[in-house]
């Protein structure tokens, strides 16, 4: 009896010392698989947003991963409805659709189609309109819009300035 | 103290020391196993040949192969293909291996429900054989990312980007996974390391469950007859091998399996030579680059019956119907409520759910592969629909089946 609680006491305790070990080491094996600082820090684009065509879809690339932009046409700002119009990034009176190009359903990148004015993912079918908006399902939302802050000519990517902010406290992104 | 005398030979000193003697008794010489089985029952002996196969030909490509975003495209298509002398046939078996081995597990899981093998004792070895499957599955995925070709980076985006789980967007999960906004260096180094390492050491271990598991419940038989091993085996060694149900796993049915994989090899080395094309996409032959996705992003033939449960829903939908197909063999031994473990032609209701399973298995992957349009979208929409409420109902016809 007297024995069986002292190597109760001693099991116990080693639980204790190896449960706060596996613990310890779980932390540093989830540590060891972030991205590496040298990736985050990376992680910014600088636009110069004065050499875009109307009309002409570009493609850039931050973090990896391509940045669509198109500056709209005067018909295409003529014809936006209320929502679309939320979506349009302004910078020294230009439109511009902004979005990351990959489609929000699984990640292939949509095909823009200059005589529909559209973008067709052909991985599972999904369509979106000149603005970003889904058109055709499965993509459960619109682009995303990545995080961007305006200078003067220039949209920083991956920053976080006013704008971007409001759209995204309004839920038109991610 | 144990006692050890002086050995009269090498046999009689190992045996002292290890008791092989007895060691192979249970395993070989005195695992019995019945008389009444067909060569469906090769598939598992098939399956230990194509994953050696997988390790010998890996080892050879991992002493040429890099694992970096700039250098492993050509470590595989120049070095490996073109300088290494007999390159190509490691990559060859490799990647045939590996496409064979989902084929046979395939007929094996099947055979499994066919005779019903997972029930009476045997529920064990059906679920270290979904465990196997599983690891193979992320083993074949974590593989085809190495060669870094336009299908390795397009997969490895559309692949990690489920671990967002839909609306409930888990971006960060994925950059965890992949190490980086986009699959990147990180990305490929740990799965090289998973892909040669740790999901091959998994492999083994479960292997190892596998067998263990089938020691004591014994393999099913044809006839799906209750066999008294015990009673059965004294019969034989009392040296009425005829009469009795069963025989000696080495070298009596050894020698049948044996025979079994000597065809299996005609047909397996008549694909590494002159028809691996299927196991070698075309599309890969371009190298990864994030700003071009192929026109048509497909997996590997043996994913393409989960792929296509995926991808006629929405998001959360289809995500939840693709979490559903994954797991849902693994409780296959519970929701059949039926305790005949008998080949499916006896089982009534349950022979047509066989075949129709089977069936909806065939064109799930058929669909999977034609891009998802038109009427091909409708059938695979269908098909999943079928799949799923397949298995709501296993319960319901198995309840009251008549005992055989
Ligand atoms: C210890 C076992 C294994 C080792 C050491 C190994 C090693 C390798 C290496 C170095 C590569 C890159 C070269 C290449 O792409 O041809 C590779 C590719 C691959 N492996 Fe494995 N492998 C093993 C097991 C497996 C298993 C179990 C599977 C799946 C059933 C598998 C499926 C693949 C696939 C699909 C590829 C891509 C083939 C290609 O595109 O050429 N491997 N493996
Ligand atoms: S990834 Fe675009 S529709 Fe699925």
């Amino acid at each position: 009896m007297h024995n069986n609680s002292r190597r109760g006491f001693m099991g116990k305790a080693f639980g204790a010392v190896a449960g706060v070990g596996v613990l310890g080491s779980l932390v540093a094996m989830k540590k060891s698989w972030d991205p590496l600082p040298s990736v985050r820090a990376a992680g910014f684009t600088t636009l110069d947003m004065s050499i875009y065509k109307e009309g002409e879809l570009i493609t850039e690339q931050w973090r990896g991963k391509p940045v669509f932009v198109l500056k709209k046409t005067a018909e295409m700002i003529e014809k936006q409805t209320e929502s679309q119009e939320k979506r349009d990034i302004i910078i020294n009176g230009s439109h511009f659709m902004v979005a990351i190009g990959l489609c929000t359903h699984l990640g292939c990148i949509p095909a823009y189609k200059v005589d529909e004015e559209e973008f067709l993912c052909a991985c599972h079918g999904g369509k979106f309109d000149w603005s970003g908006e889904v058109t055709l399902l499965p993509p459960p939302r619109a682009l995303d819009i990545p995080p961007f802050k305006i200078e003067g000519n220039n949209m920083i990517l991956g920053e976080i300035g006013p704008e971007f902010k409001a759209m995204k406290d309004s839920g038109i992104t991610l | 103290m144990a006692n050890f005398t002086k050995a009269t030979g090498i046999k009689d000193w190992l045996n002292q020391r290890l008791a092989i003697e007895k060691v192979e008794k249970v395993i070989a010489s005195e695992y019995w196993i019945p008389k009444n089985i067909n060569f469906l029952w090769a598939m598992g002996m098939i399956l230990v040949f194509t994953f050696k196969m997988l390790l010998i030909s890996g080892i050879f490509l991992m002493m040429y192969y890099q694992p970096s975003v700039e250098q492993a495209f050509d470590s595989v298509n120049y070095t490996i293909m073109r300088e290494v002398d007999f390159g190509w046939l490691w990559r060859h078996v490799h990647a045939v291996a590996s496409s064979v081995t989902f084929l046979i597990m395939y007929i094996h899981m099947f055979t499994g429900i066919y005779y019903g093998s997972y029930k009476k004792g045997r529920e064990m070895i059906w679920i270290s054989g979904m465990l196997l499957f599983i690891t193979f599955s992320a083993a074949a995925f974590s593989g085809y990312m190495l060669p870094w070709g336009q299908m390795s980076y397009w997969a490895g985006m559309v692949i990690t980007n489920i671990f967002s789980l839909g609306g409930l967007h888990m971006d960060g999960l994925v950059e965890w996974i992949r190490g980086d906004y986009v699959p990147a260096q990180a990305f490929l180094t740990r799965f090289y390391m998973l892909h040669v390492l740790l999901l091959p050491l998994a492999i083994i271990g479960l292997m190892g469950l596998h067998f263990a598991a089938l020691r004591i419940p014994h393999v099913n038989n044809q006839d799906g007859e209750e066999i008294d091993f015990d009673a059965e085996a004294k019969k034989y060694l009392d040296g009425d091998k005829k009469g009795s149900k069963v025989m000696r796993f080495a070298n009596d049915f050894l020698s049948k399996d044996m025979m079994v994989l000597g065809i299996f090899l005609i047909f397996f080395f008549y694909l590494v030579f002159f028809n691996y094309g299927f196991a070698l996409d075309p599309v890969n032959m371009d190298k990864a680059d994030g700003l071009i996705t192929p026109k048509h992003i497909y997996p590997e033939w043996y994913f393409l019956w989960s792929y296509e449960i995926l991808r006629p829903f929405s998001t959360n939908v289809g995500l939840i119907a693709f979490g559903f197909a994954q797991v849902i063999y693994l409780f296959l031994p519970w929701l059949d409520r039926s305790s005949n473990a008998v080949a499916a032609s006896r089982r009534g209701k349950f022979k047509i759910w066989f075949w129709v399973l089977l069936i909806d298995m065939i064109v799930l992957t058929a669909m999977g592969k034609l891009p998802p349009e038109g009427i091909f979208s409708t059938i695979g929409l269908v098909a999943a629909l079928v799949f799923i409420a397949l298995w709501i109902i296993l319960p319901f016809i198995t309840m009251n089946e008549k005992k055989v």
